[in-house]
């Protein structure tokens, strides 16, 4: 009966208030992506007379074929991917590789070695000396150049160390150790189909940074190699046409700004749906890997 | 780091059992037994010893006039010529007051947002739909500066763009450097207030439930509710954010700015990072803009250390 006297608004009021807050705030996020996507199928005059606030005008898809008919967006793409297959792979390898031995208390000079990596978390030779040995060791113009200087990503390794430490079984673990179970053997047999929830948020991690990294390339890796993000700053930030994107123009100028202007709305599009599209999927994983890697330790 | 650290002993002396049992084996025993996991950490240890420690000791170049043919060693030491060449360089206090501002500001307006964010979500009781609004939320975080930076140019252009079209002028945002740290921080906020709550999220999912229901009963509010026991549970993790940031206050993203730089918006625009690029990669004069990061680093550390004090004395919390 006590509920009555309620201090202030009551839990119904409140609960429509929130939900009226936090679907304003979604809007505001949304807003900016829908009004991109809505100018990509577009008549770019339209766009910039203040025509598609809601809905497109003048509806087309010459943007998107301008898009896939642009080699330098296509090599882009490619190289976007490749770089993204690879150092995906290699980072989540190397995650494991040091995340696995550094949740073994047994270990000697596991503490050392923590001490080690987690350094580099805090402490770097910076730009240039970085720069230096990545061209002593002879990676300009090498795709490893994007990967290798990472090294180990620090703090999404101790979140999986941390997932191996709390999350996983820790007897099973030790009953396979006592049955005379090698460490490879646990590793490979065990720890890595037991722990396939905080891997995917670590595929998902790194394929973000990858496909969203640009300037590692832009530094290390010639303008063949460039991958899309890098290939869209000369359309996004320097506004520029290619010759060879100018040359699919039949008319004048007029339709030359056009184009330009459609390549803007449709490579961002094209550049941000693939992480757009996978990172609900693992949304609620990286969730509770991040109270499990964060708010424990 | 410390959380971490004290957490990492608390279990180790949780499920210490095993570990304890194994304490009295005897360390070549132990050796013989982790050889496995040595392995494991061979290539790791070897790519972070070339790409991440090397570096470091490379740094000495800061104090030389690094040539590629003489190497590291072999190169003129020059003592602290790049520091004071840097210090006497007319932009250098804009710089560096361009630097830290900028990232206070963004630290001031970016900090509470995440907070306030959460404590709302945390309350929404239909599940499904609060799991949408933290999908929608999180979204911005997966998007590229290249392309923030590009939406950036497209809404604030000054013929046609967005925000011109709403507010029905034709400013040139870019060329205004009274607008630039607003457009730096608002978007940033845009990009990663979402984000940001995760972590705060997570926090609030441990709270015991059964002191809501406490609450309901003594006719607490919904408001009431949050201030008395959602947000007390946030405090600790707030100071640690706060506290983390601090550290890093002389790191401004040196990506967000040299994409929305231009020549007009310098008077606010320009900062350390930026130019360390510029004098290093464009101009390769590796030497000085060694000495221009190395002096942006150790400002960052004494920092660190600074609020690392403090903030043990504050709390038992401590770092690194």
């Amino acid at each position: 009966m006590k509920t009555q006297k309620l201090h202030g608004l009551s839990d119904k009021t409140s609960d429509i208030i929130l939900v009226i807050l936090c679907t304003a705030i979604m809007l505001i996020v949304l807003y900016p992506l829908f009004y991109i996507l809505i100018a990509s199928v577009s008549d770019p005059y339209d766009v910039y007379a203040g025509k598609t606030f809601f809905f497109p005008s003048g509806f087309t898809l010459d943007g998107y074929k301008a898009v896939f008919a642009d080699d330098s967006i296509l090599m882009g793409l490619l190289n976007s991917f490749k770089y993204t297959v690879v150092g995906t792979l290699f980072s989540v390898i190397m995650i494991y590789l040091t995340a696995y031995p550094l949740s073994q208390h047994n270990m000697p000079g596991r503490k050392l070695i923590s001490i080690f990596f987690i350094i580099t978390m805090y402490f770097g030779g910076g730009l240039i000396p970085t720069y230096l040995v990545v061209r002593d060791t002879g990676l300009i113009g090498n795709m490893w150049a994007l990967f290798l200087p990472g090294g180990v990503a620090v703090g999404n390794m101790i979140i999986v160390r941390n997932y191996i430490e709390h999350s996983l079984p820790g007897e099973v673990l030790e009953a396979a150790r006592i049955d005379g179970a090698g460490h490879f053997q646990i590793f490979f047999q065990m720890i890595i189909p037991l722990s396939r929830a905080i891997m995917a948020v670590m595929v998902v991690f790194s394929m973000v940074a990858y496909w969203n990294d640009w300037f590692t390339s832009l530094i290390y890796l010639t303008s063949e190699q460039a991958p899309l993000a890098l290939v869209l700053r000369s359309i996004l930030i320097q506004s520029s046409t290619t010759a060879a994107q100018a040359s699919t123009i039949s008319g004048g100028y007029a339709e030359l700004n056009k184009l330009t202007e459609m390549l803007k709305f449709c490579s961002i599009v094209v550049a941000a749906v693939p992480m757009l599209v996978v990172y609900p999927f693992v949304q609620k994983y990286f969730e509770k890997g991040f109270m499990a890697g964060a708010v424990k330790g | 780091m410390s959380v971490r650290a004290t957490a990492a002993k608390k279990a180790g002396n949780m499920e210490g059992k095993p570990g304890q049992k194994k304490k009295g084996a005897s360390l070549a025993r132990r050796l013989r037994q982790s050889w496995q996991l040595y392995v494991m950490l061979l290539i790791p240890i070897i790519i972070t010893i070339i790409y991440k420690y090397i570096p470091m000791y490379g740094i000495q170049i800061a104090f030389r006039d690094y040539k590629a043919s003489k190497g590291y060693l072999g190169s003129e030491w020059v003592g602290l010529k790049w520091f004071q060449r840097f210090f006497s360089s007319p932009n250098c206090i804009r710089m560096i007051r361009n630097t830290v501002l900028l990232s206070l500001y963004s630290l001031l307006w970016s900090f509470p947002i995440p907070v306030i964010l959460s404590l709302a979500i945390n309350q929404l009781r239909f599940h499904r739909y609060k799991r949408v609004v933290q999908t929608v939320l999180y979204a911005p975080h997966f998007i590229s500066t290249m392309i923030i930076c590009g939406m950036l140019r497209i809404f604030l252009s000054p013929s046609g763009g967005l925000i011109n079209l709403l507010l029905g002028t034709q400013i040139d945002f870019l060329t205004q450097s009274t607008a630039f740290r607003t457009i730096y921080i608002a978007s940033g906020i845009w990009q990663d207030a979402g984000w940001g709550m995760i972590i705060y999220l997570a926090t609030l999912a441990s709270v015991d439930t059964t002191l809501y229901e406490v609450a309901k009963v003594d006719g607490a509010s919904m408001f009431q509710r949050i201030k008395n026991i959602d947000f007390p549970a946030l405090v600790p993790m707030m100071v640690l954010n706060l506290i983390m940031s601090a550290g890093g206050l002389m790191n401004v993203g040196f990506e967000k700015v040299w994409l929305l730089q231009t020549d007009l918006n310098k008077a606010t625009s320009d900062v350390i990072s930026v130019y360390v690029y510029q004098q290093g990669i464009e101009n390769a004069k590796y030497s000085y803009s060694t000495a221009i990061g190395l002096f942006n680093t150790v400002i960052n550390i004494i920092l660190l250390i600074i609020v690392n004090k403090i903030a043990s004395k504050a709390s038992d919390v401590t770092f690194v």
